[in-house]
């Protein structure tokens, strides 16, 4: 005990200041709404789905979820069930496999609720485009808000991301 | 010569491992196989071809592995009835990749146990073959409803969970069937092929260059295994060795992959026994680890470095300082932390007799790579295959016999010490020099060419066909997961369903790299 008390002091605070909202990275407008934000407010539940990616995006959407970026410090936790989400953060060229699963996750994510897209291939099929086993882009699925490109995006880009989809139209 | 037999006539790949190829009739594979297990011997690949519109067949590719190298059979077969012996009666790790060679191509394992579909659910018809040459996408789409036949377990208490193909937290796609009674898991049986996005019909419209981002991006965690292990299948064919420099450069980032990827899962493995200050720490050594990356080569996982003919980064005096010392610090952190995992007498609970694969076990049905070594099966392509600059490393393998949780957190932890020490030494000998890699716009025609790299999780191999006019025919990139998912059948059984998400992390398997 001693020694992980003694670590933890040693390292410090390592949280850095968040990116700030871009709205260059929005899609849909209509589909914001002063509702949304008055019901999600500053604390936001985001249940992830990786609909066909190459685990490259999940590699960095973990790693917003450590020391540095800290997103649970804003208010902002991942959650096991879609039933409890605010916000899906979709991966991947939709895989035909995956088409179905990830239609059914988000009919199961309460309304109103947010999608971001993140990566490359979310945004646009990417490396893998439209095939015979892929639907290509997020929004050939189902509805997307935000988008965040980057093969993979950073951490700082997807943080960006979510907080541009939550946050109010200036 | 690795195998000898008298119906198989070898040739030497001009290949940075020692690899042979030969062509041989389907009625000798059998026995070849199991001679080449009766010496010990492993199956590494198998994958299968469409050459009609080159004037050929059908063809099967096995790739099998002994202490001499590697060896690539090529089996002819007939166009109307593509069938060959089953091989998984010798080496069991076969199965799904026999049941993935149907559903691609259509050639078909004689008298095989399991004929279910695999990377196939719903998204094609069963009677459409994605790799031949002549499939018709657009016809073959159809919107089948999923019924795969899981194996049902019954009698008295017996009840089934159900769980994916969406996890619980941020991980790949895949669905788990358990049978259990009251907390402990009889059976666990997998069902796969969610992510599959047909990565290697992509590779058939795609040239060399391309190829070599898609190679990359097979299983994004092992980006620098894959974009080495295409490189050095596309050098083969073309006969050419890229410079020392890059090289090196090459192991230089192979070893930056495997430290990253082990500071991530023993930081999760930490996290899953609800130690968070372990997740806490270690993903902090690992975020300065690609904050250096994006730093020194403008990328935090080093994705599109390594290209066919050499590598597109360098590195100068201060680049070096700076990895030198991440080496020191890195060193310097993991041993406290180290001695907190040791110490930790609720982690150690959970991680010890946890998941256990016995060596035994790990044999006979091929277990390989990480988990292999934490199950007593010393392989590691870069010591029995050192293919420079790895040759003049001496890699000390980091081996265990226990095969539980425990002793794949005690492999990573010794690969990872094992991975800074590389570093330093690569860096004595990494010039700084600009030079641009060895152009390779095409390829020579009708090559056959094999890469093999030991990735963090494993053996990765991509294996690259030209036709006759020097494009890519055919890639078939290879995970190791292939050959270990099956063992995470075999991990759970008689634990609790709570300790699945350990055991699974500890073995942390590609999805996308096995669906393709």
């Amino acid at each position: 005990m001693y020694q992980i008390l003694k670590q933890i002091y040693k390292t410090g605070i390592k949280t850095e200041t968040p990116p700030q909202a871009d709205e260059a990275m929005r899609v849909d407008a209509q589909r914001l709404q002063q509702e949304i934000l008055d019901v999600f407010g500053g604390a936001l539940s985001i249940r992830q789905v990786d609909a066909g990616s190459c685990n490259g995006c999940e590699l960095e959407i973990h790693a917003v979820n450590n020391a540095y970026y800290n997103i649970e410090g804003l208010g902002i936790k991942f959650v096991a069930s879609p039933r409890h989400a605010d916000l899906l953060l979709v991966t991947g060229p939709v895989s035909r496999h995956m088409e179905v699963a990830l239609k059914r996750t988000y009919d199961a994510t309460p309304e109103p609720k947010l999608v971001v897209a993140v990566g490359d291939c979310a945004c646009n099929g990417g490396i893998f485009g439209e095939s015979y086993a892929t639907c290509g882009k997020v929004a050939n699925v189902i509805p997307v808000d935000v988008v965040v490109s980057g093969c993979p995006p950073t951490p700082t880009a997807i943080l960006q991301g979510i907080l541009t989809a939550i946050s109010a139209r200036k | 010569m690795p195998i000898k037999h008298p119906n198989l006539k070898l040739t030497r790949l001009t290949d940075a491992v020692p690899a042979w190829t030969g062509d041989i009739a389907p009625e000798y594979l059998y026995e070849i196989c199991q001679q080449v297990r009766d010496g010990g011997g492993r199956l590494v690949a198998l994958w299968g071809s469409d050459d009609r519109h080159q004037g050929g067949g059908f063809v099967l590719h096995v790739t099998l592995m002994n202490e001499s190298g590697l060896v690539c059979l090529n089996v002819p077969l007939p166009v109307e009835h593509p069938e060959y012996p089953d091989i998984s009666r010798i080496f069991p790790a076969a199965s799904r990749m026999q049941r993935a060679a149907y559903d691609m191509l259509g050639i078909y394992a004689q008298e095989g146990h399991d004929h279910r579909k695999w990377l196939r659910h719903g998204a094609w018809h069963s009677g459409s073959f994605p790799l031949r040459k002549d499939f018709d996408a657009a016809a073959s789409l159809t919107h089948e409803p999923e019924d795969y036949p899981f194996v049902h377990v019954e009698g008295q208490g017996v009840h089934e969970i159900p769980v994916g193909p969406v996890h619980a937290g941020i991980i790949e796609p895949g669905h788990f069937r358990f049978s259990i009674i009251g907390e402990r898991v009889l059976r666990l049986e997998q069902h796969l092929g969610y992510v599959h996005k047909g990565i290697e019909k992509r590779f058939e419209s795609m040239n060399l260059q391309q190829g070599a981002k898609l190679a990359g991006r097979v299983s994004g965690d092992s980006t620098v295994a894959y974009a080495w292990a295409y490189a050095m299948a596309a050098e083969s064919i073309a006969g050419v060795t890229p410079s020392s420099r890059a090289l090196w450069m090459r192991a230089l980032l192979l070893e930056r992959e495997r430290v990253a990827n082990h500071l991530g899962d023993l930081g999760y493995l930490g996290n899953d026994v609800a130690l968070s200050f372990g997740f806490a720490q270690f993903w902090i050594l690992k975020e300065q680890v690609l904050r250096n990356n994006a730093a020194l080569f403008g990328h935090r996982y080093l994705m599109d470095k390594i290209v066919p003919g050499g590598v597109t980064v360098n590195l100068d005096v201060e680049g070096k300082n700076i990895i030198e010392r991440e080496c020191d610090m890195l060193e310097q952190q993991v041993r406290i932390l180290r001695g907190v995992y040791d110490e930790h007498a609720g982690l150690q609970d959970r991680f010890i007799g946890t998941g256990v694969v016995t060596p035994k076990l790990a044999a006979q049905l091929g277990l390989c790579g990480l988990a292999g070594r934490a199950s007593a099966q010393a392989w590691d392509a870069r010591v029995q295959f050192a293919c420079a600059p790895y040759d003049k490393l001496d890699v000390q393998m980091a081996t265990y016999r226990n095969g539980d949780v425990a002793a794949r957190a005690i492999v990573r932890f010794g690969e990872l010490f094992e991975s800074l020490r590389l570093q330093r030494d690569i860096l004595v000998n990494l010039v700084h020099e600009d030079e641009a890699p060895i152009p390779l716009e095409k390829l020579p025609p009708n090559g056959l060419g094999i890469g093999l790299v030991e990735g963090w999780r494993g053996e990765v191999l991509v294996a690259i066909h030209t036709d006759a006019q020097g494009d890519l025919t055919r890639v078939h990139p290879h995970d190791p997961s292939w050959q270990n998912w099956p063992l995470l059948e075999h991990a759970v059984v008689n634990d609790i369903v709570p300790d699945f998400p350990l055991i699974n992390k500890s073995f942390n398997l590609s999805y996308s790299g096995q669906d393709l």
